[in-house]
C-alpha cells in the first residue's frame, strides 16, 4: 500500500485517492477553434514515461481536493506533491511521561500462556511414551495427540515435528512425484518435507509440522504431497488490526533482541515480532544466553511503547515499509480456543522504520540419496534438543562444509547419542575439529557422504574421500540420523520485497543485502556474519540509527559476552558428484534432482528464473527456502559461470503461506460489501419486498403480494401508477447542493443545456457528458435562489458526478465563485404517482394550491405535507401526473405512513424500481448506464431538444462536430415491438436485417437495450440501439432469440402517452 | 383524513433500530468500550474562503474560529469546527441550531460568497469511546490514531471498514471519538462496529 502526500492530509493510504491522469493538460481555451485532430489529441492522447511523471491525483476518501504531483512510474515513488503546499509537520515528540491519561491500548500479541520457562530442567523423562525425550526436558502435563492414526503424547512447548521425534517418529510423508519416504528435515518455516494435514478440531491441508504447535487432542495426518481443503465451513473469525510505529523489528533472535533493547523506552514506538510462540530465535535452538534472553524479553515486556508480537510472521514487504504479518492467536490451544477471538488476525504495519533481524536458514547439500527420513539440517537437531529435549536420533553421522555443524555434534554426544564421524570437506577443518576429536569424535577431513540406506528410516551412510584427495576406500556407517549442514542463506526475503537488491559475498559464500530504497535496516545473521558477537552489535547499531533519524536517543542495552570462537573458513560446495545425479535432491518438496537441472541447461536454460520454471525448484509451498541457492549453485557450475553473476530467484510475498480465510478477515458476508439503505428500509423489509441492488443501494425492486410473481406484481403496480395512484421510494437519488455567485455559470459549462436561465421556483432536466461527447448522467436542476441549484443525478453515479464537479471547479475553473455540497441522505424522497396523486398530495398539504395553473409541471413549492416541511417538485418519470416529496429523512416514515392512509380510497400503491422501469420506457425515457453504455450522445437518444445551440461552450459540445459522432448509421435509441405482443426479448438480444441468418459474419444492427411486458400497452415492447434507427421506424428487423429469429418492428421511443396528454393530469 | 395532516410523530434517527445493540454491547464490554448514536446533531457544511474575510466575520460571529490547520476541530461550548478541506469545514453542534446557525453565518459573511448548507440528516454520530475504543477502530481505521498523532482536537476524513468517515478525537478527557458517517451507511457501520468489538464484550451465556 502505497502512502501519497496529499498537499493538505499528509501522507495517507493509497486507497483513499483516486487517479486523474496526466497533468499540465488543460482544457482547450476554445474547443470549437481547434481541428479535430487537435481535439482528438487533447481527448485521447496522454504521456505514458517511463520515470518521474506530473499527474493529477483526488484525495478522494479524505479532503477531496485534487493535487499534481510527480511519481517516478518505474519505482512508484512519489517525488512531489505540489498544489497546497501545506506538508504538515511531523507532530513534535513530547516528553516521556506526558501521556499518563492515555488511553491503555490494552493487552496485545498472542493470547496463550507465556512462553514456558527454560530453566527448571532436570524433569523426569517419560521414556515409556516418549523413547526420545531427553531427561533433561522440562516436564509439562502430557498433551495427547494422533499422527496417522496412532495415539502419542508430546510436551506443551513441542511442534508437532518435536513430539513425533520424541516418539521416535521421523517418516512424515512421500514425494509428490517419486513417492520416496520423506522425514522431518528441519525444525522451522523453511521446512520441506514434513508437510501434513490436521484432521481435527478443523481441517487445515498443508501445514510444516515443524511450525504446528501441539495442542490436547490434535489429529494430524502425512501427506502424499498435497492436502484436501475442509468441505465445511471454518467456525473460527479472522480479523486483521492497523498498526503504527517508529520501529519494527523482525525477528527476535540475539540481533533482533539487542535491537528492541536498543529502542525500548527512548520514547520510540517499537513493534518487535516474531514467528515463534517465544522470543529468543537461534540462541533457544544453541540453548545459549537463555538468561539474557529471559531478562530481555522481561525488560521489553515492562517498556512502554513496546509492542511484542510472538507467533506472529512478517510474511510481506510492501511500499512505504507497509509491512503485512500474520499472529496465530488460538492454533495452539486446540479445542479450548475461545470462540470470540479470532484464530489469526492480520497485522498491517506502517513502519516509519524497520530493522529486518530474519536470521539464516541453513543450506542443504546435493548428494546421493539426500532425501532419506533422518537427513536432517545439522543446527535443527540442536534445536530439538535445546528447546524441545528431543534426541532426534541415537547414532549421528554429521556431513558439513564449514563450522557450525561441530556444535551440533558435540551437543549430540552431550545429549547421550553417538557420533561415529563428522565428515568434513574441507581438509583442514581447524580447532573445531580438534574440540570434537577431543570429545571422542571421529573428523574424516577432505571427504563426503555420497550415498545413504535405508527405508522408512535412515540406515547407514557411506563416505568417500572429496575433491582433489586420491578417491580412497569407501566407508559405511551405521546411522538412524545424518546431520547436513552446507552454510547459511540469509533470510533476505522481505528485504528482497522491500525492493532492496542482494550481493554476493565470498567469504560468507551467499547472497545478503546490499542496498535498499526503503527506510530498512539489516542486522545479524541475515548479513552473512556468523558470530554472536558480532550478531547483537549489528542489533544494537541498526535499531539506534534507525530511531536516531527518527529524532530518539537509543539506549545502551545489556549484552551477553559470548566467548570467542575459532573460526575457520567455509568451503562453498552445493552437489557432491555422483554416477547418477537422478538421486541427489535439490528441492526436496518438488522432488527436483541435480539431474533434472542438468536437464533444463540442456535445454538451453541460462538464468535460474528458468530452470526454476523448467524443473518447478522453488514453487512449493516451501518457496525453497532450503533450496533456492543450492539450485544456483549447482546451475552456476552447470553453466560454467560464477554463481555471483547467475544470481537468484525473485523473492516475493508471502515469506510462508497465509490463508485465505486469514487474508479476507472479517470481510466476509455482510462486512464483506456495505449495503446502503434508506430511512424507509425497515417499512419495505415489512411489506415483503424484493431488493435490486443499485450500486450499493438495497432498493425495492417490486411488492409481491400473495401469490403473486414478479411479472404480475410488476403489472399491477404498473396499472395502479396509470389509473390511480401509486407510490415510490426514491431517497436514493443523488443530491448536490451547488451554491456561489457563478453557480449558474457553472451548470452551464457541465450540462449540454441552459441552466442559468432557469427560474427560480422552476425545474429543469439536464443532461451531462463527458469531453467526448458521451452521455454521462442525467437529472433534474432546480434552482431554489438566484445563486442556490440543488442537482439530482442518478443514483449509481451520485458520488461520480460529485467528483466531476470538483475535479472541474477546483482543476479548471478555480475562479469560478461557487460549491458543491453531497445531500442525497439529507432528504428522503417520495414519488406520488398517478391520475389520483393530485387529490391526495391536496388532502395532506392544505396550505397548497395544487391546481395545474397555479402548480405548473416543472415548478416546486415549500409547504407542510402532513404536518412536515417538505419541498414538493412536479416532475414525472413516468408521463403520468405525479409529484417528488422531498422531506427530511427523520420524518420520511411519517410522511410515507400519510401517504399510504390518505391514499388508501385511490387504492395507493407502492411500486418498486421494476415498475419505475417500465413506466419510464413506456414513454421512451432512458437510463444512464441501461440504455446508453459511454458510447451514446443525447443525439443518439433523440434528445437533440436537450443540447443547446446558443451557448459557446460546454463539455462535450466541441465533440458533437467530430465526424464520427454525425454518421449518419450511429446508433439511436428506439422502440421495438415484437410481432406476436406476447413474445419476449431478453435484454442484450442482437438485431439483425434478414429473416434468415446470412453466413458468418452475420451483419448486427444493434441491440436491446431494455425490454419489459406493458400493462397499458397490454404488450411486451423494447427499447434498442440501432443503426440508423430513426431512419428505419416502421421496418422490420429480426432478433436472434435462442434458434429462432423473432420478427420485430422499429417503432418510436415513445410508446405511450405520445401527445404527453397525461402529464399535468 | 385531516387527521393525518396533524399526525406528529418523533423524528426517527437512522440508527435508532440499534440502540438496544449498541448499549448491549457496551454493557457486556464491562467498561472496555461504549457505542452509541448521538442522533440530530445539527451539522452544517460552510464553503469559504479562508484568506477572505468572511473567515474571522464568521469565527467572531460564532465564538469559534474556523480551524486553519489540516484535520483540526476548534470547540467552542457545544459547538465543533471541524476541518474538511482548505475552504471547507463541518460546524456540529446540538440538535435543532440548523436554522439560527446558518442565519448567523450568513450574517456574518454579508457579501463575502459563502456556501452553507445544512447537512444534519446527511450523516449520523456514532460515539465510539473507553479504553478499547482505538483498538476497536484501529481494526479498519489505517490512520495511525495513537494519542501523539491524533489526539484530541484532531480529526480526519478518512475509511473505516469499508466506509467513509469523518473521524473526530473529542478533546473532553476520555471522550473518545465521534465517528461521523452517510446515514445510508450507518446500519452497515453499526453491524462493523459491533461485529470488529466481539473480542472485547463478554454477553451472558
Amino acid at each position: 500500500m502505497l502512502l501519497i502526500p496529499c498537499p493538505w492530509c499528509g501522507p495517507r493510504d493509497e486507497a483513499e485517492f483516486h487517479y486523474g491522469g496526466q497533468a499540465h493538460v488543460p482544457y482547450p481555451a476554445d474547443p470549437s477553434t481547434l481541428t479535430d485532430e487537435e481535439w482528438a489529441r487533447y481527448l485521447f492522447f496522454r504521456a505514458n514515461p517511463r520515470g518521474p511523471f506530473a499527474e493529477r491525483w483526488n484525495h478522494a476518501a479524505g479532503c477531496r481536493r485534487w493535487f499534481n504531483a510527480v511519481r517516478d512510474t518505474g519505482t512508484n515513488e512519489f517525488l512531489m506533491a505540489v498544489d497546497g503546499g501545506m506538508l504538515p509537520a511531523r507532530p513534535g515528540v513530547p516528553p516521556l511521561g506526558e501521556f499518563e491519561d492515555e488511553a491503555p491500548s490494552g493487552p496485545t500479541g498472542g493470547l496463550g500462556a507465556q512462553p514456558p520457562e527454560l530453566s527448571g530442567r532436570g524433569g523426569v523423562g517419560e521414556e515409556e511414551t516418549q523413547p526420545f525425550r531427553l531427561p533433561t526436558a522440562p516436564r509439562t502435563t502430557p498433551l495427547t495427540f494422533t499422527f496417522d492414526g496412532t495415539e502419542y503424547q508430546g510436551n506443551e512447548g513441542d511442534t508437532l515435528a518435536s513430539a513425533l521425534l520424541a516418539n521416535g517418529v521421523i517418516h512424515t510423508g512421500t514425494s509428490i512425484k517419486l513417492g520416496r519416504p520423506r522425514g522431518i528435515f528441519s525444525a522451522g518455516p523453511e521446512e520441506p518435507n514434513a508437510v501434513i494435514q490436521i484432521e481435527a478440531p478443523f481441517p487445515e491441508p498443508m501445514l510444516p509440522a515443524t511450525t504446528v504447535e501441539l495442542y490436547e487432542g490434535l489429529v494430524a495426518t502425512s501427506l502424499p504431497g498435497q492436502g484436501r481443503l475442509a468441505t465445511t465451513p471454518d467456525p473460527a473469525r479472522y480479523d486483521a488490526v492497523h498498526a503504527h510505529c517508529d520501529l519494527l523489528i523482525v525477528g527476535a533472535g540475539p540481533a533482533g533482541l539487542a535491537a528492541a533493547a536498543a529502542a525500548a523506552r527512548t520514547g520510540a514506538r517499537v513493534i518487535l515480532a516474531d514467528d515463534r510462540p517465544e522470543l529468543g530465535g537461534s540462541l533457544l535452538g544453541t540453548g545459549e544466553h537463555l538468561d539474557w534472553v529471559k531478562s530481555t524479553v522481561t525488560y521489553l515486556e515492562a517498556s512502554p511503547d513496546v509492542q511484542l508480537l510472538r507467533r506472529t510472521t512478517v510474511f510481506g514487504h510492501y511500499d512505504d515499509n507497509h509491512l503485512l504479518a500474520v499472529e496465530r492467536r488460538t492454533n495452539h490451544l486446540g479445542a479450548a480456543a475461545p470462540a470470540n477471538v479470532s484464530r489469526e488476525r492480520v497485522w498491517r504495519i506502517r513502519a516509519r522504520r524497520v530493522v529486518l533481524a530474519t536470521g539464516a536458514h541453513e543450506r542443504s547439500l546435493a548428494f546421493a540419496d539426500n532425501d532419506r527420513p533422518g537427513v536432517m539440517l545439522a543446527a535443527s537437531a540442536r534445536t530439538y534438543i535445546h528447546r524441545h529435549g528431543v534426541l532426534p536420533g541415537r547414532r549421528a553421522v554429521v556431513f558439513t562444509t564449514n563450522d557450525s555443524a561441530y556444535a551440533a555434534a558435540l551437543d549430540l554426544v552431550a545429549a547421550g547419542a553417538e557420533v561415529p564421524a563428522i565428515v568434513d570437506t574441507r581438509t583442514e577443518p581447524g580447532a573445531w575439529a580438534e574440540r570434537a576429536r577431543a570429545a571422542g569424535i571421529e573428523v574424516l577431513p577432505g571427504h563426503a557422504v555420497v550415498g545413504t540406506a535405508g527405508d522408512a528410516r535412515l540406515t547407514a551412510v557411506t563416505v568417500a574421500p572429496y575433491g582433489g584427495e586420491p578417491a580412497g576406500v569407501q566407508r559405511e556407517f551405521a546411522a538412524d540420523l545424518l546431520l547436513v549442514s552446507g552454510g547459511w542463506n540469509p533470510v533476505a526475503h522481505l528485504f528482497s520485497q522491500a525492493g532492496g537488491k542482494l550481493r554476493y559475498d565470498d567469504a560468507f559464500g551467499t547472497f545478503v543485502p546490499d542496498s535498499c530504497r526503503q527506510a530498512v535496516e539489516v542486522a545479524g545473521s541475515v548479513t552473512g556474519v556468523p558470530d554472536l558477537p558480532s550478531v547483537l552489535a549489528q542489533g544494537v547499531a541498526a535499531a539506534s540509527r534507525s530511531i536516531e533519524a527518527e529524532g530518539y536517543l537509543p539506549r545502551e542495552p545489556s549484552l551477553p559476552t559470548p566467548a570467542a570462537q575459532p573460526h575457520t573458513p567455509p568451503m562453498h560446495v552445493y552437489a557432491i558428484p555422483d554416477a547418477s545425479d537422478t538421486r541427489s535432491f535439490v528441492d526436496l518438496q518438488r522432488d527436483v534432482t541435480v539431474d533434472d537441472l542438468a536437464r533444463a541447461t540442456g535445454a538451453g536454460m541460462r538464468s535460474v528464473e528458468h530452470t526454476k520454471r523448467y524443473t518447478t525448484a522453488g514453487t512449493a509451498n516451501d518457496q525453497g527456502k532450503t533450496s533456492g541457492l543450492l539450485a544456483s549453485g549447482i546451475v552456476a557450475a552447470l553453466l560454467g559461470v560464477d554463481i555471483s553473476a547467475l544470481g537468484t530467484t525473485t523473492f516475493r510475498p508471502p515469506y510462508t503461506p497465509v490463508s485465505f480465510a486469514a487474508l479476507a478477515g472479517r470481510d466476509r458476508g455482510a462486512l464483506h460489501d456495505p449495503i446502503r439503505t434508506t430511512a424507509l428500509h425497515g417499512w419495505h423489509v415489512e411489506q415483503g419486498a424484493l431488493f435490486e441492488n443499485v450500486g450499493q443501494w438495497k432498493r425495492p425492486w417490486y411488492y409481491p403480494q400473495a401469490g403473486e410473481d414478479m411479472e404480475t406484481a410488476v403489472l399491477r403496480e404498473c396499472a395502479a401508477a396509470r389509473d390511480g395512484v401509486a407510490f415510490m421510494d426514491a431517497s436514493t437519488l443523488g443530491k448536490i447542493d451547488v451554491q456561489g455567485p457563478d453557480a449558474g455559470v457553472f451548470l452551464d459549462l457541465l450540462y449540454t443545456n441552459m441552466m442559468s436561465t432557469l427560474k427560480v421556483g422552476m425545474i429543469r432536466y439536464g443532461v451531462m457528458c463527458r469531453p467526448d461527447g458521451m452521455v454521462f448522467d442525467d437529472g433534474t436542476v432546480i434552482r431554489l435562489a438566484q445563486d442556490r441549484f440543488l442537482v439530482t443525478t442518478t443514483t449509481g453515479n451520485a458520488a461520480a458526478v460529485l467528483d466531476w464537479m470538483e475535479e472541474w471547479s477546483q482543476t479548471e475553473w478555480p475562479d469560478l465563485r461557487v460549491h458543491c455540497t453531497s445531500v442525497t441522505e439529507q432528504w428522503a424522497t417520495v414519488a406520488l404517482v398517478g391520475p389520483r396523486s393530485r387529490e391526495v398530495l391536496g388532502s395532506l398539504a392544505p396550505q397548497l394550491a395544487v391546481a395545474n395553473d397555479d402548480f405548473p409541471f416543472m415548478a416546486w413549492r415549500e409547504t407542510p405535507v402532513a404536518g412536515i416541511d417538505a419541498r414538493v417538485c412536479r416532475i414525472s418519470f413516468s408521463g403520468e401526473l405525479a409529484y417528488e416529496i422531498n422531506v427530511s429523512p427523520w420524518e420520511a416514515r411519517t410522511l410515507w405512513d400519510a401517504l399510504y392512509e390518505a391514499g388508501a380510497p385511490y387504492g395507493i400503491t407502492p411500486y418498486g424500481t421494476e415498475t419505475m422501469h417500465v413506466l419510464r420506457a413506456e414513454k421512451g425515457y432512458p437510463i444512464i448506464g441501461q440504455d446508453t453504455d459511454g458510447t451514446v450522445t443525447p443525439q443518439d437518444l433523440g434528445m437533440s431538444w436537450v443540447v443547446s445551440k446558443k451557448k459557446p461552450d460546454f463539455i462535450g459540445k466541441r465533440s458533437y462536430a467530430r465526424a464520427d459522432n454525425t454518421r449518419p448509421d450511429r446508433k439511436h435509441l428506439v422502440g421495438l415491438l415484437p410481432d406476436d405482443p406476447g413474445t419476449f426479448l431478453p435484454e442484450g438480444t442482437q438485431l439483425v436485417a434478414d429473416s434468415v441468418l446470412p453466413a458468418p459474419p452475420v451483419p448486427m444492427l444493434g441491440h436491446v437495450t431494455s425490454s419489459y411486458r406493458s400493462a397499458a400497452l397490454g404488450r411486451t415492447f423494447a427499447l434498442a440501439l440501432i443503426k440508423g434507427g430513426r431512419e428505419r421506424l416502421g421496418e422490420r428487423l429480426y432478433a436472434p432469440v435462442g434458434d429462432r429469429l423473432v420478427p420485430v418492428t422499429v417503432a418510436s421511443p415513445v410508446l405511450f402517452d405520445p401527445e404527453g396528454a397525461r402529464r399535468d393530469g | 383524513m385531516a387527521d393525518t395532516t396533524t399526525l406528529l410523530r418523533s423524528p426517527v434517527s437512522p440508527l435508532s433500530d440499534a440502540a438496544g445493540r449498541l448499549a448491549a454491547a457496551t454493557r457486556a464490554s464491562r467498561g472496555a468500550i461504549r457505542l452509541a448514536e448521538l442522533p440530530f446533531l445539527t451539522q452544517l457544511n460552510v464553503r469559504l474562503d479562508a484568506k477572505g474575510a468572511a473567515a474571522d466575520a464568521v469565527g467572531l460571529a460564532l465564538d469559534l474560529p474556523l480551524p486553519l490547520a489540516p484535520n483540526t476541530a476548534v470547540r467552542a461550548g457545544e459547538s465543533v469546527a471541524l476541518w474538511l478541506g482548505p475552504d471547507e469545514w463541518l460546524i456540529v453542534g446540538p440538535p435543532g441550531g440548523e436554522r439560527d446557525l446558518e442565519a448567523r453565518i450568513r450574517e456574518a459573511a454579508g457579501d463575502e460568497p459563502v456556501a452553507v448548507t445544512d447537512v444534519s440528516a446527511q450523516r449520523t454520530t456514532l460515539l465510539v469511546t473507553g479504553p478499547r475504543a482505538r483498538d476497536l477502530l484501529a481494526h479498519g481505521c489505517a490512520l495511525d490514531l495513537h494519542p501523539r498523532v491524533f489526539g484530541a482536537g484532531h480529526c480526519a476524513q478518512t475509511t473505516l471498514g469499508r466506509t467513509q468517515v469523518v473521524l473526530v478525537a473529542r478533546d473532553e478527557a476520555r471522550a473518545g471519538f465521534w465517528v461521523l458517517v452517510r446515514s445510508s451507511f450507518a446500519g452497515y457501520l453499526t453491524d462493523w462496529l459491533l461485529d470488529a468489538a466481539t473480542e472485547y464484550v463478554e454477553y451472558p451465556a
